[in-house]
């Protein structure tokens, strides 16, 4: 069978489905006209939207402002703000054991360090692949595919892949034993630990940046650069006068949308270390999703409270995206 | 060799005669090690899914999947272990280990089984051969209800990905093609919620699936995730460029609204629509904090949900692991392999993932 007649033998259904929804949609634009119709075509998007997105959103305050175990708000009681109150109650607020909820702070500590950590290093090795990659290359293309395609496996896998290459008869402990050194057990040991989070949220995540900066690369008129060359202009004059200058609107585009990204941290963490060992990797999404759902002391409040603050960075992270964007006419999202 | 070296590191335009320069030498450095960075470990685990349990617990590890061979020798029931060893005066014989009594071991000669040879342990090395143990495959499908959460998977990604290209396709073609009061309005909430990412509503959210008694269903992994503020946006971008004369036209004609989004608009949309498809599969595909909160039924797990539960188990079986996160992979790789070219310039313009 041609492929033509397979299209055509699959459409059939669907057209003739079409055809029947036609004639009461014909009725419907008749009785209210064509502003009827933008309604209709945008009316479930926007329910969906309305009740899954904008609807959790208003009703996270009252969440954040009630109290007990029980999820539906018919059976939570008011407490106004007892769990903010909960949140920000500490003896000494330079240490995050001496508050109530030291978990909470741990978090916030926690995420604050894997977000500096991996944002400036996840910059600076995109920046550094994508100047390499805007080089006369042979097989550009394929390089540029080489360093995407950790972007596209699933925060799962990536946890996994990880976990099967830190434990104690793994890739990393064999390639060292060349060397001469023991095995050790990396995801045992504090400080490895964490390190080993900010190393593979970069391993998954920078070809994205790095082709984004590629293209703010590529964007720079060649003139600029020929100029330079017949003036006889040193190389890092010329990275630091014009190219470091002209891709700075989409640095900055990236440096935001990596804070975002990286302040709601989770999955392939959660899968790599599960928060510990202890809570050395216990960032801020676990800490709601377990304080919320996991735990057996579970307390919606709390999480909701948590989540709304974590929201309050996010928003302005945002706004600082928006600014951005605009002034150098991107647009960066999701 | 030399001229095939030749095109691979010549620098594309530059003048033949110049000779290397540092950079040259940095940028080859660092393209061949992200080479290896980037797909070394998952390559590593795909070699790692093909392994016996006893081979994945070996230190130091082989890179391919080898077993110790056995062989079935007169007068003993059971199959034993091939070993090469050493003999006395220097020759290698392959013998069969009877039983081992502290560093000396009893073997045999499979094809001589009547006499016993007493071996150093020292002297001897297993036989080994390259083998793929498939049955780290296909035994999932009989302990783990895989199939089930493959089955579970597509659909999610499957039924998700169509009311996706549906709904926003409708919404993008109101946006674009009608004049109306409140459009800015509509296409500004769109935008603002751009950033409204699940860690912060998950709270709520799960109270409203439990309310509209969508808890432990796959729609409640599916409907929150399908009205995309980036599918609105992509579409209706396209949907800009094309001309209002297409859709004036076909009203003369006698066209109904519906007709022309269907008939008109959608198919002229196919390019975006394509991109927005793949990113919805690989999205969904890989959704994994959402339906681990919306499923506690063992039977309801996706893939992710699954693979992340019995990796957190306190005995793993590595070797049932490594097999299914090689399978949730595939479809990933696939879109790698076939459309990587059509994704990295299409999020080098837009900056969307």
């Amino acid at each position: 069978m041609t492929k033509t007649a397979f299209s055509s033998l699959l459409m059939t259904p669907v057209n003739a489905l079409m055809r029947i929804v036609d004639a009461p949609l014909r009725r419907l634009q008749k009785a209210t006209g064509i502003s009827g119709m933008a309604a209709f075509f945008l009316a479930p998007n926007m329910l969906i939207f309305g009740i899954f997105v904008l609807l959790p959103l208003v009703i996270n305050f009252v969440y954040s402002m009630t109290g007990g175990t029980a999820f539906f708000l018919s059976e939570r009681s008011f407490v106004g703000g007892e769990q903010y109150a909960r949140l920000f109650s500490c003896v000494d607020y330079l240490d995050p054991m001496s508050c109530q909820e030291d978990a909470f702070w741990t978090a916030v500590g926690n995420t604050f360090w894997f977000v500096l950590l991996q944002v400036s290093l996840m910059i600076l090795a995109s920046l550094v692949t994508a100047l390499i990659l805007n080089r006369d290359l042979v097989a550009r293309s394929f390089w540029r595919a080489v360093f995407f395609f950790p972007v596209l496996l699933s925060p799962v896998v990536v946890g996994l892949i990880w976990k099967w290459i830190l434990q104690r008869q793994g890739l990393l402990n064999y390639i060292l034993y060349q060397f001469g050194a023991e095995p050790y057990s990396w995801l045992t040991d504090r400080t490895w630990t964490f390190a080993a989070t900010i190393g593979v949220s970069i391993w998954a995540h920078m070809g994205l940046y790095t082709l984004i900066l590629l293209a703010g690369l590529q964007a720079i008129p060649k003139d600029l650069y020929e100029a330079a060359e017949m003036d006889g202009t040193r190389p890092a004059r010329v990275f630091w006068r014009i190219t470091l200058p002209l891709l700075a609107p989409n640095l900055l585009v990236v440096v935001v949308l990596a804070l975002i990204k990286a302040v709601q941290v989770f999955d392939e963490v959660y899968v790599l270390t599960g928060g510990g060992p202890g809570t050395s990797t216990l960032y801020l999404t676990q800490y709601i999703y377990e304080t919320g759902f996991a735990s057996a002391l579970r307390n919606p409040g709390l999480a909701a409270a948590a989540s709304i603050l974590m929201g309050l960075v996010l928003v302005v992270l945002t706004l600082l995206q928006l600014g951005v964007g605009r002034r150098s006419e991107n647009k960066g999202k999701r | 060799m030399g001229a095939a070296a030749r095109f691979i590191l010549r620098r594309k335009g530059g003048p033949g005669g110049r000779g290397w320069h540092w950079t040259d030498i940095v940028t080859w450095v660092w393209l061949i090690g992200g080479l290896v960075i980037m797909f070394g470990p998952a390559v590593w685990l795909t070699f790692s899914s093909f392994k016996t349990p006893a081979a994945l617990n070996e230190f130091p590890p082989s890179i391919l999947p080898y077993v110790t061979s056995q062989a079935t020798v007169e007068g003993y029931d059971k199959p034993l272990q091939l070993y090469d060893a050493k003999m006395p005066d220097g020759s290698t014989r392959v013998l069969a280990e009877v039983r081992r009594i502290g560093i000396m071991a009893q073997m045999v000669d499979p094809k001589a089984p009547g006499e016993i040879i007493r071996v150093n342990i020292n002297d001897r090395t297993p036989v080994r051969s390259v083998s793929f143990a498939t049955e780290n495959y296909t035994e999932p499908f009989v302990h783990f209800d895989f199939l089930r959460y493959l089955w579970n998977s597509v659909f999610v990604t499957v039924v998700a990905t169509l009311i996706t290209l549906i709904v926003n396709s409708m919404a993008a073609f109101a946006l674009s093609k009608y004049e109306f009061r409140g459009r800015n309005l509509a296409m500004l909430i769109i935008l603002a919620t751009l950033m409204v990412p699940l860690s912060v509503i998950m709270v709520p959210l799960y109270s409203i699936i439990s309310t509209l008694g969508m808890f432990n269903s796959l729609w409640g992994v599916i409907l929150p995730t399908v009205a995309t503020p980036t599918g609105v946006f992509i579409l209706r971008q396209y949907m800009l460029t094309i001309p209002d004369e297409l859709i004036d036209a076909a009203r003369m004609d006698k066209a109904s609204e519906w007709q022309i989004y269907w008939r008109i608009v959608l198919p002229l949309t196919a390019p975006a629509l394509a991109v927005l498809a793949i990113f919805s599969v690989v999205w969904r595909w890989n959704d994994f904090l959402w339906p681990l909160i919306v499923l506690s039924r063992r039977e309801l797990y996706t893939l992710q949900v699954g693979l992340s539960i019995y990796s957190g188990e306190l005995n793993v079986q590595w070797h049932f692991i490594l097999a299914m996160t090689v399978v949730t992979m595939i479809p990933v790789v696939l879109v790698f392999i076939f459309l990587q070219r059509f994704i990295t310039t299409g999020i080098a313009g837009t900056g969307l993932k």
